[in-house]
C-alpha cells in the first residue's frame, strides 16, 4: 500500500532524521517533562492531600487544563522564550503537572481515615504515615494521573513540532510542508503506536507498584470488621 | 487591545467556525453514544469491548488522528470533515462509558416499577432510564464539550482550527496579542458552554431541585 511507503522505506530508518532518532527524541521530551512534573506535582499533591489545604486548587487546575488550548500555550511560550528547548518543555510541564497533582491529592484524600487512624494508633508519626500508609494507598490514583499526563505530553510533543521541536511530529509537519502524505501518515502511525505502547507499559507498571491488597477492592469506603469470603480467608479457615 | 479592535470581523468569523467545529461533534457523539452505551450496559462482553475500544481510541493523539482518518475513510487529507470525525470519535469514546455508567446507576426498583406499570422496553428506556441517567451523562458531556472546544485548535496545524488559526498566524507573524486573544476566547467559550450545559442539566432534572427528602425513605 502506498500510504505506508514512507514507513517501509529502509532509507528512513537511519540517520539523525531517521525514524529511530526521532523516536528517541520524542521519548526524551516525554521523559524529561515527566521527571520535572513528578518532582513538582507529587510532593505538592502529597502536601495538599496530607494537610487538606488548597484542595480546590489541585482539582480546579486539573479541570481548567482541559479547556486550555495546548497549541496556544506552546506558541505563546515559544514566542516569549525564542527557539530552543525551554519554551516547549515549559509548556509540556505546565500540561503534565495538573493530572499528577490532582491524582496525588485525590489519592491521599481518599485513603480510608480508619487506616490512617490505625497507623497513628500503632505509633506512626506524620512522615511515617505519609510514606508508609498514605502514599502506598494512593498509588492507584497517582499512577492514573501519571498515565493521563504521559498521554497529554506524547500528544502535545507531537504538536510542538509546529514550533520547531524535533520528535515524531516532525514527520507530520515536514510532510505537510511538501505535501508528502506518506510521510505524514508514517509520523501519525508512529505517534499513535507510541502513545498506545506507553499507556500499556504504564498500566503494567501500575500493576507492579500497586499493592495486591488494593487491587481487589478499588475504593473500600469502610473497613470491614467481618471478614468476607476471599480466597485468602478460605485458605486460612 | 488594539489588535482586537482592528480585527473584530476576523475574530467573529473564527469564533463561529470554532463553535461549529467543536459542537457538531459533541452533538453527533452524544447521539451515537446513547445506543452504544445502552448496548454496553446490557451485556458484560459488550461492556468490556466498548470500554477497551474507546480507551484505545482515546489514547491516539489528536494530530495523528486528524492525519490517519483520510486513508481510513477515503476522505481528502486536508478536509475539515477529518477534524469533525476525529472529535466525534473522542466524544463517543468518552461518552459511551459515561452513558453505560449512568444507566447502570438507575435503581432496578424504579426500572421494575416502570415495567410493572406497563412501560414497553423502548418507552421505559426513553422515559425512565435515560432521564434518570441525565446527571451522570451530563457530567461526561461537559468534559467532552470542553475538551472538544480546546482540541479544535490543534486542527489549525493542518489548516482548519477555528480560533486555533490565531495561534498559527500569531506565531508566524509574531503577534502575541493575537495568540493571547485566541487563548482567552477559547477559555471563554469553554466556560460559557460548560455553564450552559450545567443549566441544561438542572432544567432536565427538576426532581433534583425539589428539597431532597430525608435519607432512608425510598
Amino acid at each position: 500500500m502506498n500510504v505506508f511507503s514512507y514507513l517501509l522505506d529502509p532509507a528512513h530508518w537511519s540517520g539523525s532524521q531517521g525514524i529511530p532518532a526521532r523516536l528517541v527524541e520524542h521519548l526524551g521530551y516525554v521523559a524529561l517533562t515527566l521527571l520535572i512534573a513528578l518532582v513538582i506535582a507529587v510532593p505538592l499533591g502529597a502536601w495538599i492531600g496530607h494537610t487538606g489545604r488548597g484542595g480546590f486548587l489541585a482539582v480546579g487546575l486539573a479541570n481548567g487544563l482541559r479547556a486550555l488550548p495546548t497549541l496556544g500555550l506552546l506558541v505563546l511560550l515559544v514566542g516569549a522564550t525564542g527557539l530552543g528547548l525551554l519554551g516547549p518543555i515549559t509548556a509540556l510541564v505546565i500540561l503534565a503537572v495538573p493530572p499528577i497533582l490532582a491524582g496525588t491529592y485525590a489519592g491521599i484524600r481518599n485513603v480510608d481515615p480508619a487506616i490512617v487512624d490505625a497507623a497513628r494508633g500503632m505509633g506512626m508519626r506524620g512522615r511515617d504515615v505519609l510514606f508508609g500508609v498514605e502514599l502506598p494507598n494512593a498509588l492507584p490514583l497517582i499512577t492514573g494521573g501519571v498515565r493521563s499526563s504521559v498521554l497529554q505530553v506524547v500528544s502535545t510533543a507531537t504538536i510542538a513540532a509546529f514550533v520547531a521541536l524535533g520528535g515524531l511530529g516532525r514527520f507530520i509537519i515536514d510532510g505537510l510542508a511538501v505535501r508528502d502524505f506518506p510521510q505524514m501518515i508514517a509520523g501519525s502511525v508512529l505517534v499513535a503506536l507510541l502513545a498506545i505502547a506507553l499507556d500499556l507499559l504504564l498500566a503494567g507498571v501500575q500493576k507492579l507498584l500497586v499493592s495486591p491488597g488494593l487491587r481487589q477492592a478499588p475504593a473500600p469506603r469502610r473497613l470491614r470488621l467481618v471478614p468476607t469470603k476471599t480466597p485468602d480467608a478460605a485458605r486460612a479457615a | 487591545m488594539t489588535w482586537v479592535l482592528g480585527n473584530l470581523e476576523l475574530i467573529r468569523e473564527l469564533t463561529l467556525e470554532h463553535l461549529w467545529f467543536a459542537l457538531v461533534p459533541v452533538v453527533i457523539g452524544l447521539v451515537l453514544a446513547i445506543p452504544l452505551g445502552w448496548l454496553a450496559n446490557r451485556t458484560r462482553l459488550g461492556r468490556t469491548f466498548t470500554i477497551n475500544v474507546s480507551g484505545l481510541l482515546y489514547t491516539v493523539p489528536s494530530l495523528a488522528l486528524f492525519v490517519l482518518l483520510p486513508p481510513l475513510l477515503g476522505t481528502r487529507i486536508l478536509d475539515p470533515i477529518n477534524v469533525i470525525v476525529a472529535l466525534t470519535i473522542y466524544t463517543v469514546a468518552l461518552l459511551v462509558r459515561t452513558v453505560a455508567d449512568g444507566l447502570s446507576a438507575v435503581s432496578p426498583v424504579v426500572v421494575n416499577a416502570a415495567t410493572a406499570m406497563g412501560y414497553t422496553p423502548l418507552r421505559r428506556f426513553l422515559a425512565v432510564e435515560l432521564p434518570l441517567s441525565v446527571p451522570v451523562v451530563l457530567a461526561g458531556l461537559r468534559v467532552a464539550a470542553v475538551s472538544s472546544i480546546s482540541l479544535v485548535t490543534v486542527g489549525a496545524v493542518i489548516g482548519f482550527g477555528g480560533l486555533g488559526r490565531m495561534f498559527t498566524d500569531g506565531f508566524q507573524r509574531d503577534i502575541p496579542q493575537e495568540i493571547i486573544t485566541g487563548i482567552v476566547l477559547v477559555l471563554l467559550i469553554a466556560l460559557v458552554v460548560d455553564g450552559l450545559l450545567l443549566l441544561l442539566g438542572r432544567a432536565l432534572t427538576p426532581w433534583d431541585r425539589v428539597g431532597r427528602p430525608a435519607k432512608g425513605r425510598a
